[in-house]
Parts: structure tokens; sequence; C-alpha cells
């Protein structure tokens, strides 16, 4: 069995930057394993600008921020495969070792893991890994799982399979579109098709706020007076075989919908951009704990997860605003990976204290700090749970105040970080946990 | 091969005629399997179909089990059938490569004072000839099904239910028609009937009309419609459209129940179901509403809310946050709440396969049997053929395949190691040959019914670009031809930037 370092499970801008990062630390040989035919992910369909920016220093479209991760993956020596879809990862020499799919060769060892693939070249192959770092990314909610009420007609379909039918392939999804959900694909969606000749009628949004950056509503909406219906939702979808219209309903603070508030918007097409989820079915069947606040991997400060040897970074791990972060966070994941796969026992397993999300706060990530082992300083990025305007990011360490960040405007869609010392949770002593939460 | 229309059943007849000595009007369920029963004698049968693939009315949006049984009125047609097709249910599944899986299903009653309601059912049950039914107490209940509701007090044991997939079945049985002889024909509704000199009837059907010797009506909600045109003045028939609206749970939620939970009829009525689905799904629903819309299906705030607020009272703590779909399919339901089976009277050789609502799926192997044989009847006893070919074999599936069996296709097709529903683990190849088989797939959905691309979590939307893409290349169509479910639901409206170019298609 081939044996690497490092293996890194998705080619998007997490797992590129991951084993960059991997190989830069000293990592063996790393292996990206993508399963699209193109690497980059989500980038490739992402032909707008803003990438790059915390990363570079410099303003790209997606494509080449892609292109410019899997030059540096490259130089950095990592192998990268396309076409080749992860199966399954768990430690080597569980279940059905030397089973079915068993391939001459070493064995791995003890303590190893070992990943299954699938291509279209090779068939199926196992790989040992020392480390695995999961780096799948995320998937929009569908319309199903919000289930709107109404037929299920062609025309229906998410903002981020627009994109892809847009950018990738040329085609145009529909003439006449309501956009449900302020979610940033479905922003740029409603100017990348207002610009390809299509007209949006609206962009309605179930908060009271929008849940993308205030960045893309002003470029892609306010820019091409597109109307952002706060505080509304789509109640009906209406259209046997093609959509014909929908119904769009003021909602109460409850978010439920008013009744007698609808009306009918004539469109061909609605465009969903309600939520992404991480996609975390291989983590799940690794025996990966998840969050139920994130739906990622519940991950200690050097974003490893609940099974020894697999980390995770970037949307697998939570949903990220701005695929720069998910870059230098993937980045800590493939260092740290490599430094486990060089020298593995060094680490206890479910070391540190928990980090919680306190008032204001709906999740942090990681969710473990170490204070014995942590870097000198550890971004710990979070959401909030409504919009606050001037407060403070407070973290404490057993009520005792550790970081503050000063905020003049939080809002649940734009993603906010604070960062923890070292030296100030050892300064503590023996704590217990970090809360971080909203003050004045 | 065959004695389709399209072969050597056809010959002009007159105007341009084309002529089959049987004309099956539907292709769901019912009208498939009746056609693989008729595909057993030396006949020519086609199957006409107003939509673009089979199953794509009633027999695709159902509760997706095989009913024990129990509460068929006894003596009734829909009794008889019902029992009697959930004994051929299993074998016939296994012979065709279809899902299907004995789960048993438990009527849970939550009340004390209503557990007299049992008395009917068992006595029903027993009379129908339903085997193995029992009155479990609330203990063995909860080790049975650990997320039965706190306030069940007891439960009927039906070890004869079972789930099966629906799609496969309809899919399988018209394949297995199809490399037998029998034509079918889509996007064909049939806008008229009449008797000709002689006694065949001529259908009008786009392209021209269709002279069958017999015609079985398997037309779903809109079989009155076809009835009424031959009937004595009457006879009509009356089918009502019987909404009845799910949420479909994620294979995460699948394992919340084991069996098919029903609900005892109450004096406040009839419960939702909530039951495992073959897919690895929990399916809850339905809700029992009639419309005056045959084509209803859609779902409402309300109906739905009554599902989730009605599955609770059997089952505790079903996941609705794990739901990735909702639907809702019609019922054909008449007021004698009977199947409606038989030649017409007064219309010898227009045979109804007709009001075949709950438990249609579950009788659809007996009504086959049943149509076939007055279908028999009618046309003087032809000859039988030797034997039936199988089925084409299923569409390999790579989810199932132990991993070296998997690696051989893969090096002989190196397609089935793409996969391109990640949430079904569906590989491009396994899309290619829902294609390319016998009566293949057309469309999105055809594709999703045959393979399960789309079904998962995130319905299409990693997927449905790639299979539009295999559609386009493989059917030799402008991806702007290819459609969700047939003319009418094009999946795009165009190209980029085309009415800005004024070339707007």
């Amino acid at each position: 069995m081939r044996r690497c370092d490092v293996v890194v499970i998705g080619g998007g801008p997490a797992g590129l930057s991951a084993a960059a990062a991997a190989r830069a630390t000293g990592a063996g040989e790393v292996l990206v394993l993508e399963r699209d035919e193109r690497l980059g992910g989500i980038l490739n369909q992402c032909v707008h600008g803003g990438f790059g920016l915390a990363t570079l220093g410099e303003e790209l479209t997606g494509p080449e921020y892609a292109a410019r991760l899997e030059d540096a993956a490259r130089a950095a020596g990592a192998t990268l495969r396309t076409d080749a879809t992860v199966l399954g990862v768990r430690p080597a020499g569980e279940g059905a070792a030397g089973g079915p799919c068993a391939r001459p060769g070493r064995r791995p060892g003890a303590g190893e893991l070992e990943v299954t693939l699938v291509s279209p070249a090779r068939g199926l192959e196992r790989v040992a890994a020392g480390a695995v770092v999961l780096a799948m990314g995320c998937r929009e909610r569908p319309a199903g799982a919000i289930g709107i009420p109404g037929f299920r007609p062609a025309g229906v379909l998410t903002a981020g399979c627009a994109q892809r039918l847009v950018n990738c392939e040329g085609l145009l999804p529909g003439r006449e579109v309501v956009v449900l959900g302020s979610g940033d694909i479905g922003l740029i969606m409603a100017r990348r098709l207002t610009l390809e000749g299509a007209h949006v009628a609206c962009v309605a949004e179930l908060m009271p706020y929008s849940s993308g950056l205030k960045r893309n509503v002003v470029q892609c909406l306010e820019d091409f007076g597109i109307p952002l219906l706060l505080s509304h939702t789509v109640t009906r979808v209406l259209g046997r075989r093609r959509v014909e219209a929908v119904e769009i309903s003021r909602v109460d603070a409850s978010a439920h919908p008013v009744a007698g508030t609808g009306r009918i918007v004539a469109c061909d097409t609605l465009l969903l951009s309600v939520g992404l989820l991480p996609e975390n079915e291989l983590s799940r069947a690794a025996g990966v704990e998840l969050s139920p606040l994130t739906r990622g991997a519940v991950v200690d400060d050097s974003l490893m997860t609940s099974v020894p040897g697999v980390f995770a970074c970037g949307n697998v791990l939570h949903v990220h605003d701005l695929a720069d972060h998910a870059s230098l966070e993937a980045a800590r994941a493939g260092a740290a990976a490599a430094a486990w796969a060089r020298g593995r026992a060094t680490r206890a397993r479910g070391g540190g204290v928990p980090v919680e999300p306190g008032r204001g706060v709906r999740y942090a990530v990681p969710q473990r700090v170490d204070p014995e082992r942590m870097p000198d300083e550890l971004v710990v990025r979070l959401r909030v749970d409504g919009v606050y305007e001037r407060r403070s990011v407070v973290a404490r360490a057993d009520g005792r105040e550790v970081a503050r960040r000063r905020r003049d405007i939080l809002v649940p869609g734009e993603m906010e970080q604070v960062t923890l010392r070292r030296d100030a949770l050892l300064a503590r002593g023996g704590i217990g946990r970090v809360t971080i939460g909203l003050e004045a | 091969m065959g004695t389709g229309c399209a072969h050597d059943g056809i010959e002009a007849a007159g105007r341009g005629a084309a002529r089959c000595d049987v004309a099956i009007v539907g292709a769901g369920v019912s009208g498939c399997a009746i056609a693989r029963e008729l595909a057993r004698l030396r006949v020519s049968t086609c199957v006409l179909e107003a939509e673009e693939d089979v199953c794509c009315g009633t027999s695709k949006a159902n509760s997706a089990i095989v009913h024990a049984g129990f509460d068929a009125a006894t003596g009734s047609l829909m009794a008889r059938l019902n029992v009697e097709g959930s004994r051929l249910m299993g074998p016939l599944c296994a012979e065709l490569g279809v899902d299907y899986e004995r789960v048993g299903s438990l009527v849970v009653c939550t009340d004390p004072a209503e557990r007299g309601g049992f008395d009917a059912l068992l006595a029903c049950g027993r009379e129908n000839g339903v085997e193995g039914l029992r009155i479990i107490e609330a203990d063995e209940l909860r080790e049975l099904e650990p997320n039965v509701s706190d306030a069940a007090v007891a439960a009927l044991w039906a070890p004869t239910g079972a789930i099966v997939n629906p799609f496969q079945l309809t899919v399988a049985l018209a394949e297995q028609a199809a490399v037998n002889g029998v034509e079918f024909r889509f996007r064909s509704p049939v806008t008229g009937v009449a008797r000709r000199a002689g006694g065949a009837w001529e259908l009008d059907v786009p392209g021209g009309p269709l002279v069958a010797r017999v015609v079985v009506n398997a037309a779903g909600v809109r079989a009155d419609e076809l009835h009424n045109l031959v009937c004595a003045p009457g006879d009509e028939l009356a089918i009502t459209a019987r909404r009845g609206q799910y949420h479909v749970l994620d294979v995460t939620a699948g394992q919340h129940v084991r069996h098919t939970v029903f609900a005892l009829p109450t004096r406040l009525g009839k419960g939702v179901l909530v039951t495992p689905t073959t897919g690895g799904n929990l399916l809850v629903g339905p809700t029992a509403e009639d419309v005056g819309d045959k084509d209803g299906v859609d779902t409402t705030a309300d109906g739905l809310a009554e599902v989730e607020r009605r599955a609770s009272l059997t089952v505790r703590g079903v996941p609705l946050r794990e739901r990735i779909r909702t639907f809702a399919g019609l019922r054909a339901h008449q007021p004698g709440h009977d199947f409606v089976i038989g030649e017409v009277p007064g219309a010898p050789g227009f045979v109804d396969c007709a009001a075949i609502e709950s438990p249609g799926l579950s009788a659809a192997p007996a009504i086959a049997r049943m149509v076939a044989g007055i279908v028999r009847d009618a046309l003087g006893g032809p000859a039988e053929r030797d034997r039936l070919a199988p089925r084409p074999a299923p569409v390999p599936d790579v989810a199932r395949m132990a991993p070296e069996e998997w690696s051989a296709l893969v090096a002989a097709r190196p397609e089935y190691g793409r996969v391109v529903c990640r949430c079904r683990t569906v590989t491009e190849g396994q899309v290619v040959d829902a294609i390319r088989r016998p009566v293949g797939a057309r469309s999105l959905d055809g594709v999703k019914r045959r393979v399960e691309a789309g079904m998962g979590r995130c319905q299409g939307g990693f997927c449905a670009p790639r299979v539009l893409e295999v559609l386009a290349r493989e059917l030799g169509r402008d991806p702007r031809e290819v459609t969700l479910a047939g003319p009418g639901s094009e999946v795009v409206a165009g190209t980029v930037k085309d009415t800005l170019r004024g070339g707007a298609s």
C-alpha cells in the first residue's frame, strides 16, 4: 500500500493551502485528492473578484486565486490528484484490513490512517496516511430542507448550482428570477444573472438582516437596483412543469409568515441561498465528533478532530465568509498534520479545556484549547447570534478576561475573531474553561 | 424480438391507423405490471403514457410500503388483492432485483380508551387472511421500536408489512415488458376513445389513432375520464384526487424507526405513518385531502405542519431538522372505496383498472394477474409464449459493491470510477446506463428514479449540472432541451447573454 505522511481530502482553497503548509512544515509525501476534474473546488465557479486580499495582498478572481494556490501547493512538492473521490477514512487495520481492497505492498503501521478512494484511472485504491486533513468544503441547503410549500417544478435551484451552470457551462438557468436568502452566493448570483441578461425581481431574506457580507449587499444588489426584502420569505411555488411565479410574504419577529401579506411575483426561476452545511459524510463515517452548532468537527487548537491524526479546516469545519480565511485556517491544519505525522505520539488526545460560546455568540472554533501546547497566539473564529452595535468580543478564562476585541457592528453574516495569547492563559494557572461572549 | 406495436403486431388499418391487440393506458405500477403479465402472451401490447417516463403519477409519490392487508374491508377486491399482492411482492422483487424489505408494521395505540379499535383490525386482518397478526403490549413494543411515543400503550404487529422501492419496481416491470416485446409510447395522452365497427377500440393519441382489440384503462386519477367515454349512461365513475403530503428525512434519520409505524385510527381520525425506506431515508406522511385538481401535487404549509404534528403522536423526536424534501402525491379515490377492475358493462374489450388508491402499490402484482386474466379472456385465450425473458440486469450499484467488484467494473468502464452524485455515491457510468436501457431515462427525474442521482441530501445541487451534461451527450440534445420531467420542464432557459446578443431562444 502506498504511504503518505499527509493525505488531504479536497483540492479547494482549504485543501491546497493545507497541502502547501504541510510540505513547508516538513511532511514527506503529501497527497491531495480532489473529486472534480479540476483543482480549486468552488473557486472555479467564482468568477467575481475579492479573493486573495488577506493572503496575497491583491484582489483576484476565484479561478486566479485557485491557480495561485495550486501553483503554491505544487511548488511546495505536494502531489495533486484530480478525478479521485475519497470513499472512506479509518484507522489502519480496522475492519476488513487485508480484505477485498488490500493491495500488495506495505501495510500501514499502528496509529496510522487508511484512506480509500476511487478514480476512473485506477479503480479503488487504499492509501496509508500518517495524518489526514479533511477539507471537503460545504454544500447548499436545498429547497426540500426548508420545505417551501407549493409545486416542485424545474427552475428551483440553489445559487451555487446556478453559479456553476452560468460560469462554467455558459447556461442561463432563467430569465426572470427571484432569490430567496441573502447568503453571499445568492447576492453574487443576483448580480451575475443581471449581467448575463436575466432580470432579478428581488432578494427575499427571512431574517431582519442580510446573512451575506455588507460589501456584497452594496456591490451586488444596491449597485444594480435589486430590492432586498428583509423579513420576507417565499411561501409558495407556483407552476407545475416550470416555475411560473412565487408568493412572497412578510414574516413576523419569530420568522413566521404573516397571513394576508402574500403577493405573487411572476418569475421562471427561484434561486435559493438559504444556508451552507459542512459536508461531513466522510467525517461522520470515520467516527469524528461533530458539533451541532457548526455541523463541523469538534477540534482542538491544532484543528485536530476527535479521531487522532484527523484534522479539519475550511468550510467542512465551519462555514467561512471568505476563502482567504479558509486558506489561513487550513495552513494551520496542514502544519499541525505534518507535525503529527512526523512524531505522532507527542501529543495527547483530548487535552486542554473547552472553549465555549457565551452571551451573543453562536459558536466558536476551535472548541478546545490546551494552554501548554497551543501556539503563542491562537485565532478563535466565531459567529454572533444577532445584530449588535458597539460591543466587545471578550474571552474569559474561568470568568477572568484574557482577550478583548472592540467592534462597532457585529452581524451573523460576518465571521468575527478574537486572539488568545498563550502567556495570558498560562498566567491564569490551571483553568477549567474559556468562554467567548459579547460584552459592552 | 417482440410482438409490440412497433414490430409484427402493428399494421396499417385504413386511414393510417396503427393496430395492436392490447393498449394499456397509463405507465404507472399497475400499467407496467399488467404489461409484464401480458408479455407472457402471444399478443401485441402497447403502453400509452401521457408523461415522458414510467412512474410519473401516483406510483412515484406514495408511502413506498407494502401493506399487510389488515385494514381493507373484508370481502372487498382491495382486501383480496392487497393480501395476495403482499404475498407476491417479495418473490417478484427478488426476481426483478428491486429493493424490498419485510420490516413489519406496527399500528400504535396511544390512548387506553381506544384499545377497542384493535379488535376490529385484528378480526378484519384475520378474515382477510393476513398472517402473523398479534397485539403486543408496551414493553415488547418499546423493545421492537425504541422511539415509539411515550404514550404508546400497545400495538398491532403485522410481520408481513414491508417496504419497497416503487421507482425501481415500476421501472423493472416496464423493462421486462419491453424486452419481451411490449411497446412503450410516451408523451401520448389518450384524448378520445371510440368503438369501431367490428368491436375494436380506436384511441386518439398524438401522431394518429391507435386501434386495439382490448383497452386497459390504468390511467390513475384520470381513469374516470376514460371510463366515462365508453360506459353506459348512469354507470359513470367519479374519481377524486386525494392528496397526501410527506416529509422525506435524510439517511441520518433513517434508523429513527425500524418498522412502518401507523397510528390506530381514532375518533380524531387516521394518523400518519413514519417508516424507513429501502433507500435508508425516513418517510413521514401522508395527509388525506380531497382536491379538485388532478394535477394538484402541491404541498401546503398547513398540510406539512399537520403531518409533523400527527407523526409526533406515535413516534417521539422525529428529527424533522434532517428533512431533505417534501412532496405530495394523489390517490385515485372513488366513493365506493374499492378498486374498480373489470370489463366495463356494455363496452366489451374495455377493461378498467381504476381507482387504484392505497394499497394499490401493495396489490400491484395481484392486480396485474387479475387484469391479464380478463384481457386473455377478452382476446379469446391467446397462446402463451415459451418463457418470459428476464429483465436486463439492474444498473450496477457501486455503493453496494464489494471493492474488487467495483474496481473490475472501473477497469472495464472508467466512467464507473467517476462519482457524480456524492450524497448517494452514484457514478457517471450509472447515469449513462440509466439512459441507455430499454425504457431508459430521458430527464433528470428519470435518472433520479433509476439510479438515485439527486435523491440524497443535496437534492441535486451538486450533481444536476453533471447529469444534465450526460443526458445532453447521451441523447444527442442541446443542454437547453434537457428537462427535469418532460416537455415544459426544461432545466435551463438559454445561454448566457443570449438576450443581450438578441439571440434569445
